[in-house]
Parts: structure tokens; C-alpha cells; sequence
């Protein structure tokens, strides 16, 4: 016997006030199986008071029949129209009335607004950025207030934290400080070699080298590779403490999260950056001695000279500037840890935003101190 | 109890867990049947959730196999294994929606992935697989917009998504109040009967493991191997285990008696 092609038909009975629904063939493909709203135009048409199904000639069934089932339900209870599905498989009637036991919920709408008067107006957009400083200096305030507590020895900050994050930060980071301060040190070299060869002045190498990763490169570089590592870090273990409550849990144990999780990672930044930096600096130094040795200059006389240009000033000014990023970077991860949304999403947008955030900071924070030392003449 | 007519669905043979050198669980033996509702149960730590990830083949076993309709899912390739798996709804602990997606492409997704279905067909069914689990008109929200108990519906959609012919649930009911719950398991049973899936279970509440299961095996954290497998009423009243009894009565110092190994 021929199977009916997939499809529907309908009987209107205008006596009766009825449509009888009849299913054909199998519905289980998705490109033969009828679209809805052909039917819905039919209907439109018959204005029926009763719809009867039949599936004498239905064949097979997935969910592709159930759905255009529960499509026509909805059809028919919002114009009021009995829907007869006694017909129906005993399977498929159970799971239309289970897909049709809960009313459909109905989302609050949003008016949709043009993309114009979405944007925020220049006094929303300036609130914006005044609400988020005042956000970070309330942070920084909350972290004063806890390593005031630390000092006078009130502050629940444990000291195995501490340590497990000193080593984190600090020997686990040799790597990869190594490989940048390296390379670093030697794109240096080149920059000077390039310039300072056309005067004659190629010895002067060892002098750039030292005094640009004392003061600057060394750092700065280390800050970067640390707001990428450390930071970032920070904020993905806060905020997954977030998602799965810790913080809370600590808040109401009667701690301070700040001095309980803040604190100590960023002592331990603040311990391990300026010994990074120091690290970063010596093997920067031989990177650039290394240039200088292709450049014909011998170890010993760019030895000299880099000692000669090594001033405590210079060492001074590049471990202040590694101890005020090392607090940047602290702050930058921790508060955007603490603030994240509470799902992996969020964990993913606060590493995010705590590694843009730190990136700004330490670039910005490293102009003014030039900027004042320069004022200084220091 | 006819269960030896009726066809085998899973079969778990010889099964040793292990991780390294620390055993699991050791000798499971046990056959799920097509339209059961199979139930692994036992006290905290047993390895009740190693199970359901050994037989996910989220964790691969220290000995043993385990087969589906047949076919050994221990020896698959990685590709058989993800044919098999097309057949297969599972529901995790947690949910497991994706929180970075709306409902509506949560479930979407297996359908984007492994059917011919039009952009328009998708949207029908994601509204129908909804509506299945009460949740209809949810599409546009978040995982994190709505409560746990819908979280856990909605993670049941997506798992129904391709009409599976095996449901796993990890603990469906934990973290839901009793009416939830009850609702759960009412919304289980109903759609296991409806679309004639085989439902395994891992869970230790009692009300659902009477009200649902037809089938189960218990497992014991203190000797590591089955110690009672059968319908869970039957083995109430006439295991030859203790432990199993006081597990299923609810009676005191259940899964802490026997031997102390």
C-alpha cells in the first residue's frame, strides 16, 4: 500500500462549526514536514469553532509533529477554539498535554528604544566613570583599613596564604621573567647599537641598556608579565570564590574578605615583584651584553661600563616603581575578582577586566612617576 | 519479576574503578533494561557519580566493559563513542547550561549540531522541549535569571533536545525543596513513559527512589563492590544486606556497619 505524502488536510464541516484536522505520512523529516503557518492560513479562513484531529494516516512521528502540535494548541487557545486530540497517539497526546499543562510565561516587554537614546547622555556616561573611581578608591580605603588591622595585629590574614601565593608569584614566574627580560635586554642593545654606531658611540650600549631596564623596562616589563599571569589569576580565583559562594562564606564567618583573601595576595606581590624586577635587571643586562658582544665590544669593557652607569637612584627609582605596580596589579585583579558576576561568564569578563584595568594602571602610573622624577631631577 | 525477558539496554561487566592505585569500586556486575528507570544509589562517597562518568566515558575504567544495545562502549573509538553519545540526554549535578547562553540556544545547540532541521523548525522545537518541562516562554533568559529548580527543567530540555534513548541524571533532585522535587520526578516519569527512554539515575532520595525507580544497584563505600541490586522496594524489605535495609529505611548507621575495612 502507498504511504500518503506528509502533509495535512483539512474537512471544514460548516453544519457542525467543525474542522477535522487529517495527518498524513511520516513526519520525522525536516524538510518535508509542513510549516505551521500554511495551516494557520487555512484556519484563518475556516473560522472553526471545534478542530478534531486524525491520524488515521500518520505514519511515523518525532518531535518535529509534537512541535507543530504545540503551535497549533497555542493557535487554538488563544482564538478559543477546542482543540480534539483524542485521536492523537497515546504518547503524543501524553506530551501535549504536559507541553500545554503550564501556561506560556510572558516576558515583561521592554519598549525597544533606537540605538540613540540607548546611549548614555555625556552626564550618565561622566556619572559612569565617577562611579567606578569612587568604586576602586572605596577598595583601596577598605584595603588601608585592613593592613592598618594587619599592623596592629587585629587582621585575620594567614600567613600559609601568604606563602602559597609568595611562591605562586614569585618562583613559579622565574620562566617566563627570564625569557622577556632576556629579550628584552637585547632588543635594547639593538635600538642603541643601531643609532649609537653611526657616532662612533657603540660602547654607549651598555650605558642605555642598564639605565632604560633600571629605571624603565625592567619594571615595567615584569609588571606586564605579572598583571598577565598574577592578575589575571587573582581575578579568576576570586570570582570563581565568588560563583560558588566562598565569599560569602567568608563574609559571614565574621571576616573581612579583604584582609582574609586581598591582603595576602598582594603582600606577596608586593615581596615577590621588587626581587622579580632585581632578577629581570641582572639578566636583561646580559642580554644587552650579548648584542654588544656581536657588535665587537668585549664583555669586560661592557662590564665597566655598565657599572660605571649603574647609579643607586636609578636601582632606587625602578624598585619604588616595582612596588607601586605590584600594588596596582594587586588592586586591579582582586577588585575585579570580588566584583565578578557569579557564573563562568563573569569569571571570564572580571580576568579580563582585571588584566585592561591593571594595564592601564601601570602605564598611567608609570608617566607620573617619570613625569615627577623628572621635576625632581632625580 | 519478567526483567529476564525484556531486552538488555546497558550491561556493566567485571567493572573495576580506580583511580591510580586507589580502588573504587571493584566486580560491578549489573544490566539496565530497555524502559527502565535504573537507580545508582549508596552512602556519600561510594562512587556513585564515578559510575554514571565511568559509563558517560567521562573516566575510563581500571577493568572491565560496559555495552550499549550490545555494542562495548569501553573499546569504541573516540569517534563510535560520540555516535553512541548522540543517543544519550544527560543532566548534570549542577545543571550544566552554558551560563553565556539564553535558554533558547542552550537548547538549540544539540539541534544546530546533529540535525537537518530549518533555523525556524529549531526555534518550534525549543519552544516545544520548553513547554515540555513548564518552562515555555523562558527563551530569552539566562541560566542565572531564573531559579535552581527551573535551572535543573531547563538542563532536562536540552537533554531531551534530540529525543534520547537513554536519560542520565547526576543527582536531579539535590538542592530542590520536596514539591520541586516531587514535581522533578512527576515530570521524569512522565516523559521517560512518553518517549520510551531507558533512565539512569544516580541519587540518594529516598521519596524519588521509591516513587520512580524500577531498578538499581547499590553500591558500598566500605566493602567497594555492589551489594544489592533489584528494585529498590523489593530490596527493602528482603535484601540479605543490612546496610542495604537501613540505607532504604532510613535507620541508623546506615553504610557504616559492616566490616571497617
Amino acid at each position: 500500500m502507498d504511504r500518503p505524502a506528509t502533509g495535512f488536510e483539512l474537512q471544514v464541516d460548516n453544519s457542525r462549526n467543525l474542522v477535522t484536522l487529517l495527518l498524513q505520512g511520516d513526519w520525522v523529516s525536516a524538510a518535508v514536514v509542513p510549516d505551521f503557518r500554511t495551516l494557520q492560513a487555512q484556519l484563518n479562513g475556516a473560522g472553526a469553532g471545534t478542530i478534531c484531529l486524525n491520524c488515521d494516516q500518520l505514519g511515523e512521528w518525532n518531535t518535529l509533529l509534537m512541535s507543530f502540535l504545540l503551535k497549533c494548541a497555542s493557535y487554538c487557545s488563544e482564538r478559543e477554539i477546542e482543540l480534539d486530540t483524542s485521536a492523537l497517539p497515546d504518547n503524543a497526546r501524553r506530551l501535549l498535554s504536559i507541553a500545554t499543562s503550564v501556561p506560556t510565561h510572558r516576558r515583561q516587554q521592554v519598549a525597544n528604544k533606537a540605538w540613540w537614546e540607548r546611549l548614555r547622555s555625556p552626564t550618565q556616561a561622566l556619572q559612569g566613570i565617577i562611579d567606578d573611581l569612587r568604586q576602586s578608591l572605596a577598595f583601596f580605603g577598605d584595603i588601608c583599613i585592613a593592613l592598618g588591622a594587619l599592623i596592629t595585629g587585629k587582621a585575620n590574614t594567614r600567613f600559609s596564604d601568604f606563602r602559597n601565593f609568595c611562591y605562586q608569584s614569585g618562583p613559579d614566574a622565574f620562566a617566563i621573567i627570564s625569557l622577556t627580560s632576556i629579550l628584552v635586554g637585547m632588543i635594547l642593545g639593538y635600538l642603541g647599537a643601531v643609532q649609537l654606531q653611526q657616532f662612533g658611540a657603540g660602547i654607549y650600549v651598555a650605558d642605555l641598556v642598564t639605565i632604560g631596564l633600571l629605571r624603565e623596562m625592567g619594571p615595567l616589563m615584569t609588571a606586564i608579565v605579572m598583571a598577565g599571569r598574577t592578575g589575571a589569576a587573582y581575578a579568576a580565583q576570586l570570582g570563581t570564590m565568588q560563583a560558588s559562594e566562598e565569599i560569602d562564606a567568608v563574609r559571614t564567618l565574621g571576616v573581612s574578605p579583604i584582609e582574609f583573601l586581598v591582603i595576602p595576595r598582594m603582600l606577596a606581590l608586593i615581596l615577590t615583584m621588587p626581587l622579580l624586577t632585581i632578577y629581570a635587571n641582572l639578566l636583561g643586562i646580559v642580554g644587552g651584553g650579548i648584542v654588544a658582544g656581536g657588535m665587537g665590544i668585549s664583555l669586560l669593557q661592557y662590564a665597566n661600563q655598565a657599572n660605571a652607569a649603574v647609579d643607586i637612584a636609578h636601582i632606587g627609582i625602578g624598585l619604588l616603581k616595582s612596588v607601586i605596580f605590584a600594588v596596582l596589579i594587586a588592586i586591579a585583579g582582586c577588585r575585579a575578582g570580588m566584583q565578578s558576576g557569579r557564573n563562568s561568564a563573569g569569571v571570564g569578563k572580571a580576568a579580563t577586566e582585571a588584566v585592561v584595568t591593571a594595564l592601564v594602571y601601570l602605564i598611567v602610573a608609570d608617566a607620573a612617576i617619570n613625569i615627577l622624577f623628572q621635576h625632581l631631577d632625580i | 519479576m519478567s526483567t529476564d525477558r525484556r531486552e538488555v539496554h546497558i550491561e556493566v561487566s567485571d567493572l573495576t574503578m580506580a583511580f591510580g592505585s586507589t580502588v573504587i569500586q571493584r566486580d560491578l556486575n549489573f544490566s539496565v533494561y530497555r524502559g527502565d528507570i535504573f537507580v545508582i544509589m549508596g552512602g556519600s562517597g561510594c562512587g556513585k557519580s564515578t559510575m554514571l562518568k565511568h559509563m558517560l566515558g567521562l573516566l575510563e575504567p581500571a577493568k572491565g566493559e560496559i555495552r550499549y544495545a550490545g555494542s562495548s562502549f569501553t573499546s569504541a573509538t573516540a569517534t563510535e563513542r560520540n555516535v553512541m553519545r548522540r543517543g544519550w540526554g544527560i543532566t548534570y549535578q549542577s545543571g550544566g547550561l552554558f551560563s553565556a547562553m539564553t535558554l533558547e540556544q542552550n537548547v538549540s545547540l544539540p539541534l544546530q549540531l546533529y540535525t537537518d532541521f530549518s533555523a525556524a523548525q529549531i526555534k518550534d522545537v525549543v519552544r516545544y522541549k520548553l513547554s515540555l518541562v513548564g518552562l515555555g516562554g523562558f527563551e530569552s533568559y539566562y541560566p542565572s535569571e531564573i531559579s535552581g529548580g527551573m535551572n535543573k527543567r531547563a538542563a532536562l530540555a536540552r537533554a531531551i533536545a534530540l529525543d534520547p534513548q537513554i536519560l542520565f541524571f547526576d543527582e536531579p533532585s539535590a538542592g530542590l525543596d520536596p514539591i520541586s522535587s516531587q514535581l522533578l520526578d512527576d515530570l521524569i516519569l512522565q516523559l521517560k513513559e512518553s518517549i520510551g527512554a531507558t533512565v539512569v539515575m544516580v541519587t540518594h532520595e529516598l521519596p524519588s527512589i521509591f516513587a520512580i525507580a524500577n531498578n538499581s544497584v547499590y553500591l558500598d563505600a566500605s566493602t567497594r563492590t555492589m551489594i544489592g541490586y533489584g528494585n529498590p522496594q523489593e530490596l527493602r524489605e528482603h535484601s540479605e544486606q543490612a546496610v542495604v535495609r537501613q540505607f532504604l529505611t532510613r535507620s541508623a548507621a546506615a553504610g557504616e556497619t559492616p566490616g571497617n575495612v
